[in-house]
């Protein structure tokens, strides 16, 4: 199959111009990124749930931490 | 101090400049590569990201460009590896398609069912007929390694059509 078939099954793209700014939707990006909870996060949460749900008596002790 | 060693040490600022100076080749590279402009622009923010995450790593002695280039190049491939189509230019740019419509279309087909990494290759050298130094830079590979895979997927291109009864 020679180039020139292949072009004219699939011709370049031509336009390759940006026509928006995309840092608007990069700091989104990055926002969400920073918002969202880690695996660590949801695992230490887990870990004091079980926790208090074993020693019910520490949640008196944990309310006078708060 | 320097944009790329305050970049390197978490500047968004320095982010941010670095972002607008390079999002267009970024994008134009990638657009070239996926043939989808809506893909492209999300795939470019997807690079910029995947550089901020890296940032630390990033020696400021190195050229921007290149590095964001190769990025783009792997982020490319990526979504490539996921997207087995070649219909987005014809939504893109209708008028172009000037091939018979059955023989294009099989050509379309078989295109998008190549491994990815060939279809990389395939695009940039042989449709978009970029320089082979150019694509071996932004895809960290050499240029005989460039020449081979440009050759294995017009090979494979070429089998793949005579078996959909299609004489290129």
């Amino acid at each position: 199959m020679s180039g020139d078939e292949l072009r004219r099954a699939l011709p370049p793209v031509g336009e390759t111009e940006l026509t928006r700014d995309l840092w608007p939707a990069m700091l989104c990006r990055m926002e969400e990124r920073r918002v969202r909870l880690t695996w660590l996060d949801g695992a230490l949460a887990a870990v004091a749930m079980v926790w208090l749900a074993v020693f019910p008596e520490t949640i008196g002790v944990l309310l006078y931490q708060l | 101090m320097e944009l790329l060693e305050r970049f390197a040490r978490g500047d968004v600022e320095a982010f941010e400049t670095l972002f607008r100076q390079y999002q267009g080749d970024v994008f134009g590279w990638i657009v070239r590569m996926v043939r989808d402009r809506a893909a492209a622009e999300d795939l470019t923010v997807e690079t910029f990201w995947r550089i901020w995450r890296s940032r630390a790593r990033f020696d400021p002695d190195r050229e921007f460009g290149g590095w964001a280039r190769r990025v783009a190049s792997n982020v490319a491939v990526d979504y490539l590896k996921t997207d087995r189509r070649e219909v987005a230019l014809e939504r893109d740019w209708p008028a172009r398609a000037a091939a018979g419509p059955e023989i294009g279309q099989a050509i379309r087909e078989a295109f998008g069912r190549l491994p990815a990494r060939l279809r990389a290759v395939a695009t940039l050298a042989l449709i978009e007929e970029r320089p082979y130094g150019e694509i071996a830079d932004a895809l960290g590979i050499s240029l005989a390694a460039v020449k081979a895979r440009a050759f294995r997927a017009a090979r494979l291109l070429r089998t793949r059509l005579e078996k959909m009864g299609v004489r290129p």
